[in-house]
């Protein structure tokens, strides 16, 4: 018996005392002060199964929190050059993050242009936000875009305005997911509505080719359409003439996440009542804008939460692009590991690039939320 | 664009089978030398991440004795090693990378075998670095031979050839092995020195890396004499263009030359004025050699002279002076107890 595990019963027992037996056992908010201990007793202690399960829950985070936080923060290693202080240390090695973090974020990117990399993606991660407030969809917002997106362009080649050029086989780190993601996002949504209406269309011909590509594409893995796009696509071409990697790798990408967000864009049509259909046709609107008036915009609406998800899974999968050379986020993480000196500390290094996905992705995750709330109008369903 | 590229991919998608089927690698070649002169620069394929053989450090600077190849061979074409396009490849894309001509040459940690020579379109040049699979155990166990590993637990990443091989070795020595398979190299080395092996098999210099530097004290294991294969590691380029194929053997064969001449980037300045004819010729002081390969007479000075003698190469970025700590082994010159051995250059 040591300290730790009297803790949960003391717990237990002070959260027991100021209990009177009769009192009302509604459960009002969470967090409310001066009910908090009617909520646990409602929630937490309601039954004897309840009790265990609550009490084990405790005990588990008791054992995990403490070492976590220990490791983690307080025995970490914040700032050394010298791996050895590390290696005597108990804790984390976040050294390893501070001493090869622009590496990790910036991969081969030339050491003393990073700065380039680095505005382009604060322009660009400026724009999206901008982007993501409806208060904002105005006429000004594409206009906005066609100005960050050349100058993004012209940051990470650069070859003009007295910037060196840099080869896109360079980029890497931070900057290669970001434009791999967001550029295989705006390039593969509108195809994959396309595919979607295809798909549902009357003309036979365009019927088969929509569903054939779906189909095909969803029925190989993203890896093997990347694997095909580096390493068999080359053969087929010219003696000496070569598809740019990048390109290559982007395409795939678009492709397959595209064959994907049309299965998701085709449920939403067929969530929209038929009447809707029949309405349009009455306006006497043709096919164009009975979809982009009518259709689409409820459609969409219902499809947000599977699109949101496969952007999510889009963004995460831009990190196979290494089986073809490329130096993704993950990939950069991994090399900075390729120093032997630093190797057993590759915790470290994945946990931070785990952190960075995650902000992404939970942003992602609640922006879709935050959209839904507000795209409702009454027609849900629950 | 998109959908051209589309119908593209799926066209070569389906011809997969087809290209599976026919032998590759009787492409013919275009001259190469040409090729990387108009553009500028070498296309050399390497490692995405070994360290002391092909890795970025931590400024996005590629460093490696396989690095070191490329370096050399953009000196001696235009007398700048900086002229260098690397390109990191994957095990598996690394070969048609060659094929297709995506690279000029591959310095990437290759074994040279048959199959690779030959079905698969690649010329090996050179050997570059003799590497062997090995076994690394705990002092504690006492074990002094591989052959007394019987029964015993062995680390080992799975999906590779040191896998095979490692089995092998069992089979043919009649021992029973119990193997640890494990994806992750580093996981392979955490497993091994967390002690839920008894030994770790990996090509020996990665052993001998993993002992400096994974290892809470290096001096508690014990790397085992036998070497259960043979790794040849070498540079290569594609079938076809002997021209392309002689200036990338001899890049490599005068930095062995260089070293057994004891010419070295600090020295060779000064032995331009040498009296040694071996060593004017060979600088280009004397004779026409570079100019038979389609290159300047100065193409080994300018090796010698931004990239160093493989000695130095091979200090600076595997043996004593780097972080992996390996002796030279096999890999001195032949007349130091090693196999490295150039032909004359004359």
């Amino acid at each position: 018996m040591n300290a730790r595990d009297e803790t949960p019963e003391e717990i237990f027992s002070r959260e027991e005392e100021p209990i009177e037996p009769h009192v009302a056992v509604k459960a009002p908010p969470a967090g409310h002060p001066l009910r908090v201990v009617d909520w646990a007793k409602a929630n937490l202690f309601s039954s004897v199964p309840n009790t265990v399960l609550t009490l084990a829950c405790l005990w588990v985070l008791w054992e995990t929190i403490p070492p976590l936080i220990d490791w983690a923060l307080l025995k970490a290693v914040w700032q050394t050059s010298d791996p050895r202080v590390c290696r005597e240390a108990d804790g984390a090695c976040w050294a390893l993050v501070t001493e090869k973090h622009r590496f990790i974020l910036f991969g081969l990117y030339p050491w003393n242009e990073q700065w380039r990399p680095l505005l382009a993606m604060a322009l660009f991660i400026a724009s999206g936000a901008v982007s993501c407030y409806p208060g904002f969809w105005r006429w000004w917002l594409p206009v906005l875009w066609a100005i960050v997106l050349p100058a993004c362009a012209v940051l990470m080649w650069g070859g003009i305005f007295g910037l060196t050029f840099v080869d896109n086989t360079q980029w890497g780190g931070l900057p290669l997911t970001l434009i791999l993601s967001v550029v295989g996002l705006v390039f593969s949504f509108p195809f994959a509505i396309l595919l979607a209406l295809g798909r549902r269309s009357e003309l036979p011909a365009i019927r088969a080719v929509c569903v054939g590509f779906i189909e095909f594409v969803r029925g190989v893995p993203l890896v093997s359409v990347l694997f095909m796009a580096s390493v068999m696509f080359p053969l087929f071409l010219p003696e000496g003439v070569t598809v740019d990697k990048l390109l290559r790798a982007q395409v795939g990408i678009i492709l397959f996440t595209a064959a994907y967000l049309a299965e998701a864009v085709r449920g939403g049509l067929q969530a929209v009542p038929r009447g809707q259909y029949e309405a349009a046709d009455a306006l006497g609107l043709g096919y164009w804008r009975k979809m982009g008036l009518i259709i689409l915009p409820q459609a969409l609406k219902i499809s947000i939460p599977p699109l949101v998800n496969q952007f999510i899974s889009m963004f995460k999968d831009t990190s196979l692009v290494i089986i073809i050379g490329l130096f993704d986020l993950l990939t950069t993480a991994k090399t900075a590991l390729a120093d032997p000196e630093w190797r057993p500390f590759f915790i470290e290094s994945y946990a931070f690039v785990a952190l960075i996905y995650f902000a992404f992705c939970f942003f992602m995750s609640r922006y879709s939320q935050f959209l839904e709330r507000r795209m409702e109008t009454g027609h849900r369903r629950s | 664009m998109t959908v051209k590229v589309a119908f593209q991919s799926v066209a070569a998608m389906a011809l997969v089978a087809l290209a599976v089927a026919v032998p590759m690698g009787t492409a013919l070649a275009g001259p190469t030398l040409d090729a990387v002169k108009a553009r500028g620069e070498v296309v050399c394929g390497v490692h995405t991440s070994l360290y002391g053989f092909g890795a970025p450090d931590d400024k996005g600077v590629w460093r490696g004795i396989d690095v070191d190849v490329c370096r050399a061979v953009a000196a001696a074409v235009f007398g700048d090693d900086k002229k260098v396009k690397y390109v990191p490849l994957s095990a598996q894309a690394r070969l048609t990378a060659v094929q297709s001509g995506e690279v000029d040459l591959l310095s990437r940690n290759t074994t040279w075998t048959l199959t690779r020579d030959t079905a698969n379109g690649l010329n090996f040049t050179g050997i570059n670095y003799f590497d062997g699979q090995g076994f690394m155990v705990s002092k504690k166990l006492g074990v002094k031979s591989a052959k007394e590993l019987s029964g015993a637990t062995v680390c080992v990443q799975t999906g590779t050839t040191t896998e095979l091989n490692l089995a092998d070795y069992f089979r043919a020595n009649k021992m029973e092995l119990k193997p640890v398979t494990i994806e992750k190299y580093e996981e392979v080395t955490g497993a091994f020195v967390a002690g839920r092996c008894d030994a770790i098999t990996s090509d020996a210099s990665q052993l001998a890396a993993i002992r400096a530097n994974d290892t809470p004290n290096p001096a508690d294991f014990v790397i085992l004499p036998e070497m259960i294969s043979k790794e040849p590691l070498g540079p290569s380029v594609r079938q076809g263009d002997d021209q392309w194929f002689d200036i990338v053997k001899w890049a490599l064969f005068a930095m062995i030359e260089a070293e057994e001449r004891g010419l070295t980037s600090a020295n060779v300045e000064a032995a331009l004025k040498s009296p040694d004819p071996n060593v004017q010729r060979m600088l280009g002081v004397t004779g026409d050699l570079g100019k038979g390969m389609g290159l300047d007479n100065k193409w080994a000075y300018n090796i010698i002279r931004t990239v160093g003698n493989y000695g130095e190469s091979f200090e600076r970025n595997v043996g004593m002076g780097s972080k992996l700590q390996l002796a030279r082994g096999l890999n001195a010159q032949w007349n130091d107890g090693g196999l490295m051995y150039s032909p004359p250059i004359r």
